[in-house]
């Protein structure tokens, strides 16, 4: 368990560093997107539109905060991930298309993605979800923010943040994953919870 | 003050109290379970978690940024006169709170998409109602509820036949396939019987009641701790990074008799910010906070 620090932009190489149960914190540019801010990326993508900000190298934030609007500026009050799961259908096309090469989210993603970060030399990390008042402490300032139309949950973030994490590396570049790994173990000890319970699968 | 007001301004600090404290059984439990837990990366997690929550609560900040979609229970006394207009007033007070507190905006239209920003919409927020019979109270419980949770509750409209051992099966496969997404340690309430959505509904009930409490009836409370320690035993730890002790904080079970040609099982999972907040209103204009301390 290595524990490294980044700073935006985050390269390939960089992430090639990281093994599952590895810890990071990143510093520089993070920009949140759930499951409407994927698709209409995707979507404008596909026609050819340009995005607000360039997402090359930025880590990707699965998390839609609570946030204070004061005067103008626009403060993040919590800021803990979502359940990254629901963007395994839109994470292999996100990355490919978008370079970006760290994911942050919580409680894992699914084949597809483990696939696609293998493919494409990226990582998923997990953030300790609901530890909403922790990120935020990790979160400088709102530097922009797009696509509102979405309402605040679901639009894009854009944040200035100050060694976030810590961020567990839950999918490395090399095809492994620490929660397919635990998921797998538990099935495993499957036959002994059924020997305690009286119940067989 | 009128007494409409009395009760919107409760039902507001009920839901600041809900968002930014744990109610005490609950962080006493976590800070427990990061003490006895061995398998490093949860423990760091639990550690994280228990910070956080302190945090929350000296800074009055949502301790999650999901702060839940509005559901309340209504306990009316039977003898407690004044409830007309009270579907109102806990809209008002639900729209107020998205600002005071702030909340995070989290009713969504379904059909055509769009947040309607202040917590309120159709049959949202949702409201459960009760008697109580001889009170001259009204009780109120905000409980406002996380998704990543709500998405991992299910539904087994069993064969009587499967019996016992099915139901535990499937709650157990629940778990399994919910892994690290509903945020555990979990809290676990089952609903057995009744019919599709009285298990579901007596399940979701089961959150209420204070942790390492057992069910009156010797053969439930047996239940509820044999599958507390077979969730344990699954291994997924807090936030599924793998742990000895921290998949369940607790498990809680009750029951409606059941059809003869049905068997009905709702599983309802609860995140560890197990949030929560009681109210009772008196006639006289007496407030008593159950869960939590007024400053």
């Amino acid at each position: 368990m290595a524990e490294y620090h980044f700073n935006t932009p985050i390269t390939k190489e960089d992430v090639q560093k990281l093994r599952i149960g590895d810890v990071i914190y990143v510093t520089g540019t993070v920009f949140t997107a759930r499951d409407e801010a994927h698709e209409r990326a995707l979507e404008m993508a596909e026609k050819g539109e340009s995005m607000p900000i360039d997402f090359e190298g930025l880590a990707v934030y699965h998390c839609g905060p609570v946030v204070r609007q004061v005067g103008e500026q626009w403060e993040i009050v919590a800021a803990g991930p979502t359940t990254s799961t629901r963007m395994d259908i839109f994470e292999r096309e996100f990355i490919e298309t978008f370079g970006v090469n760290v994911v942050i989210g919580k409680g894992g993603m699914g084949p597809r993605t483990v696939k696609a970060m293998e493919e494409f030399k990226a990582v998923y990390t997990a953030f300790v979800g609901g530890a909403a008042v922790v990120a935020a402490k990790g979160i400088k300032r709102v530097k922009e923010v797009h696509w509102l139309d979405l309402g605040t949950p679901e639009c894009l973030w854009v944040l200035d943040v100050e060694k976030f994490g810590p961020l567990i590396v839950g999918i490395d570049s090399y095809g492994q994953s620490l929660f397919q790994n635990v998921a797998d173990k538990a099935k495993e000890k499957l036959p002994q919870i059924g020997e305690f319970l009286g119940v067989t699968w | 003050m009128t007494f409409y007001q009395l009760i919107e301004d409760t039902t507001v600090k009920l839901l600041k109290f809900a968002a930014t404290q744990l109610p005490n059984d609950v962080s006493e439990a976590l800070k427990r379970m990061q003490e006895e837990e061995t398998s490093p990366p949860s423990k760091a997690a639990l550690s994280t978690i228990v910070d956080n929550f302190g945090i929350a609560e000296d800074t009055s900040t949502p301790m999650c940024q999901d702060t839940g979609i509005h559901i309340y229970y209504v306990n009316i006394g039977e003898n407690f006169p004044k409830v007309l207009g009270i579907a109102d007033i806990l809209r008002k007070a639900s729209a107020r709170a998205t600002k005071e507190v702030p909340l995070r905006p989290n009713a969504v239209n379904p059909i055509v998409g769009g947040n309607s920003g202040d917590n309120t919409g159709n049959h949202i927020p949702f409201i459960n109602y009760d008697f109580i019979p001889g009170a001259d109270y009204l009780e109120i419980t905000a409980f406002p509820k996380g998704g990543g949770s709500e998405n991992m509750c299910a539904l087994g409209m069993l064969k009587p036949g499967q019996g016992i051992a099915g139901i535990k099966k499937f709650v157990i496969d629940t778990i399994l396939n919910a892994g690290g997404q509903p945020c555990p340690p979990v809290i676990v309430g089952v609903g057995i019987g009744g019919g599709a959505d009285i298990a579901l509904k007596i399940g979701k009930k089961q959150l209420m009641r204070p942790l390492g409490e057992r069910h009156p009836d010797p053969e439930i409370a047996k239940l509820e701790e044999d599958l507390l320690k077979a969730i344990n035993m699954t291994g997924f730890g807090s936030m599924g990074l793998g742990g000895e002790v921290s998949t369940a904080l607790d498990v809680k079970i009750d029951y409606a008799h059941r059809h003869p040609a049905s068997l009905p099982v709702g599983v309802a999972i609860q995140c560890w910010a197990a949030r929560r907040a009681t109210a009772r209103i008196y006639q006289d204009g007496r407030v008593e906070f159950l869960t939590h301390k007024e400053e």
